[in-house]
């Protein structure tokens, strides 16, 4: 593929809103995982909730969508010069020259958790207030944010569980390729909700301790919320050393089972040798891989398998959800992101919480933090329904 | 770069059509409409124990894909997907939604599992053993433009056969008052980026700012306007007739797009 820029990006999570946080979280070894207090929630979990979000006000004008996912949007949104990045490609290209896509597993479905219980206990009806179109539904997030920043190019929500926000550079990449669009906001918010929490519990997929990916001891994931974005563009001559470049996009499907990955990650492994290709790299110029790494025993083996496959046992890669939780549908693009920091920094996030690596898990994998210049990283997302995205990143120079 | 590809084959599942003959004989006037609940099977194709787990979005999806692919006569394992559709299961996720306002917050893992928007495509992935990538959208009313942009480009981009479905089913009550969506509605296009000896026909989309073209029918237009899967009846109405010709699909508030269609004869 022709390579893409990123030509301003950013991330807020439990480790930080925006860059400088998220660098210094990262530098620091830090978790931003606690014990789960979210809403009326009696799960014995640990979550990571991002700061302030209930706190965010959306301007008046878009009050019908006002849900906690569509404010950690906006909360996102004005950090690190996203909005107005956005706004200066808009005046520069055209406000329909400019796409929104967006990956969310769940939206605004709080909104529609807390109507369930103020039902008319006569007519069973949901509270006049509560408004579909704006919070539950899947394109309630690409919706807000087009009207927020003005464009009109084309607009969509990426919904493929926790793959989403990978599969959103894919979809942008096209587009820009056949000319529709010359600049793409790209993607993901996924936001605390009762689904989620209970939904993983019921599956026995949540750790009651902060999650340990690649861990000996790993018993499931921790639940987290971010919103990360990034305007792709295609590259100027300007582009500098210290640009982050989208080099590559790979997607496949496991066709083997609805909740768990293929035993030997054959899907994941078919998404990262695709990346690779569309990067026209080999496996030995990966110089760290940001893992998908949810700290299930099943998710983990079936990565490590897969790296294991392709790039042996000495590509160092890390799970950073230690640190942020899984993100879900906003994991992909928070760690698209953690990679851009990684390759501007030259730093290989250690995984956090992770104590004795298992050591029947054959891939890499840093603990502690490690400093090296970086010129490619691979970014992997694996979801639910068995949909694979892995994401080749560089350095400009 | 214009958008241009062939279809190979076409599925469609609607209230008072079962498959795309029929459909066909009422778009052309020779059978009249009569709307009727649309009715679902249990997809054949997957093993039993997903057979059981499948609700209505599922069925809807798989029997348009595999009528599309079967009518192609393309192996789906073959076939790149996107699926399109506003709101996924809404009877599962009613169901969690009111498990979750009762004590205990007991929600079924399956269920859980089945929420996601890409269960349909899961399914599918499952039942066929197609492992090439597929992705699964959301734009509210715009769906299945969204879907049909989503994959002209990738087929013209990549150059990858692919599986186009678009499909809604109606919420159960308390949702249904905020959402309407009658009943289901499913359409599905296997298009492939060139001309082979069982293409329909060639098909270019582009972006425009015109109107979306109404149905002369009123019980077809009111169809078209009430599900949003079904904003693709003035495309398969061309198909139907087979004749060469340019609509317009309605997608979204700033935007819709201009098909020219011309059959492969």
């Amino acid at each position: 593929m022709k390579p893409l820029v990123l030509s301003n990006f950013t991330a807020s999570s439990c480790i930080g809103l925006g860059l400088d946080e998220t660098r210094e979280s990262l530098r620091a070894h830090r978790s931003g995982l606690k014990p789960c207090d979210f809403e009326t929630v009696d799960i014995d979990t640990h979550i990571g909730e991002v700061a302030g979000v209930d706190a965010v006000q959306l301007p008046a004008e878009l009050s019908s969508f006002d849900c906690r996912n569509n404010r950690l949007a906006e909360l996102a949104l004005r950090q690190d010069g996203c909005m107005e990045a956005v706004v200066r490609a808009a005046s520069r290209y055209g406000r329909k020259r400019i796409g929104v896509f967006m990956g969310t597993s769940t939206a605004g479905i709080l909104q529609t958790e807390l109507a369930y219980r103020r039902r008319d206990p006569v007519s069973g009806a949901l509270p006049d207030s509560f408004v579909y179109s704006g919070t539950h539904n899947s394109f309630s997030v690409a919706d807000y944010l087009r009207r927020r920043l003005g464009l009109e190019g084309p607009a969509v929500a990426v919904s493929c569980a926790c793959a989403s926000s990978a599969k959103v550079f894919g979809s942008a990449r096209r587009m820009i390729d056949a000319g529709i669009i010359d600049a793409a906001l790209v993607g993901g918010v996924d936001s605390l909700c009762l689904t989620t929490l209970y939904g993983f519990r019921s599956l026995q997929l949540s750790s009651s301790r902060p999650c340990r990916p690649f861990d000996v001891t790993r018993d499931g994931i921790s639940i987290g919320e971010a919103a990360a974005f990034a305007l792709l563009e295609r590259p100027t001559e300007q582009v500098s050393g210290d640009d982050i470049l989208l080099l590559g996009v790979g997607e496949s499907s496991d066709a083997y089972h609805m909740s768990a990955p293929h035993p030997e990650g054959q899907g994941a492994r078919r998404a990262m040798q695709a990346a690779l290709a569309a990067a026209g790299l080999e496996p030995g110029d990966i110089d760290y891989i940001n893992l998908h790494g949810t700290a299930t025993p099943s998710n983990d083996r079936a990565e490590s398998h897969a790296v294991t496959s392709i790039f042996g046992p000495t590509t160092p890669g890390s799970s950073t959800k230690g640190a942020t939780g899984h993100t879900l549908g906003a994991a992909g693009g928070l760690e698209a992101v953690i990679s851009a920091i990684a390759l501007r920094e030259g730093l290989m996030p250690g995984g956090v919480h992770t104590a004795h690596v298992d050591p029947t898990l054959t891939a890499q994998y840093l603990r502690e933090n490690r400093r090296a210049p970086l010129s490619r990283v691979l970014s992997n997302s694996f979801g639910f329904g068995g949909t694979n995205c892995s994401l080749v990143l560089g350095r400009a120079g | 770069m214009m958008l241009s590809t062939y279809i190979a084959g076409v599925g469609v599942l609607g209230p008072g059509f079962a498959n795309w003959e029929e459909a066909q004989l009422i778009l052309t006037g020779k059978t009249p409409y009569v709307p009727s609940r649309t009715v679902l099977q249990t997809p054949a194709l997957l093993p039993p124990a997903e057979r059981r787990r499948t609700g209505r979005v599922v069925k809807l999806a798989l029997a348009v894909a595999l009528e599309a692919t079967t009518g192609a006569d393309v192996a789906p394992a073959q076939l790149a997907s996107v699926f399109s559709s506003s709101g996924g299961d809404g009877h599962n996720c009613h169901e969690l939604c009111q498990a979750l306002a009762l004590e205990g917050r007991e929600v079924s893992p399956t269920r859980f599992a089945n929420s996601v928007h890409n269960a349909a495509a899961g399914y599918w992935s499952i039942a066929t053993g197609a492992k090439l990538e597929s992705n699964v959208l959301c734009a509210y009313d715009a769906s299945f433009g969204a879907g049909l942009l989503e994959a002209m480009t990738q087929v013209t981009v990549d150059r990858q056969s692919l599986l186009l479905v678009a499909y809604d089913t109606e919420y159960p009550e308390p949702i249904n008052a905020k959402r309407p969506v009658p009943d289901a509605f499913g359409m599905a296009l296997v298009l492939t980026p060139e001309r082979r000896p069982n293409s329909l026909a060639r098909m270019e989309v582009a972006l425009s700012e015109d109107r979306a073209d109404a149905l002369g029918d009123p019980l077809l237009e009111s169809l078209r306007l009430s599900i949003p899967a079904a904003r693709s009846l003035p495309l398969l109405l061309h198909l139907a007739r087979g004749d060469s010709g340019r609509t317009t699909l309605d997608y979204l508030d700033v935007a819709r797009l201009v098909v020219d269609i011309e059959p492969c004869r």
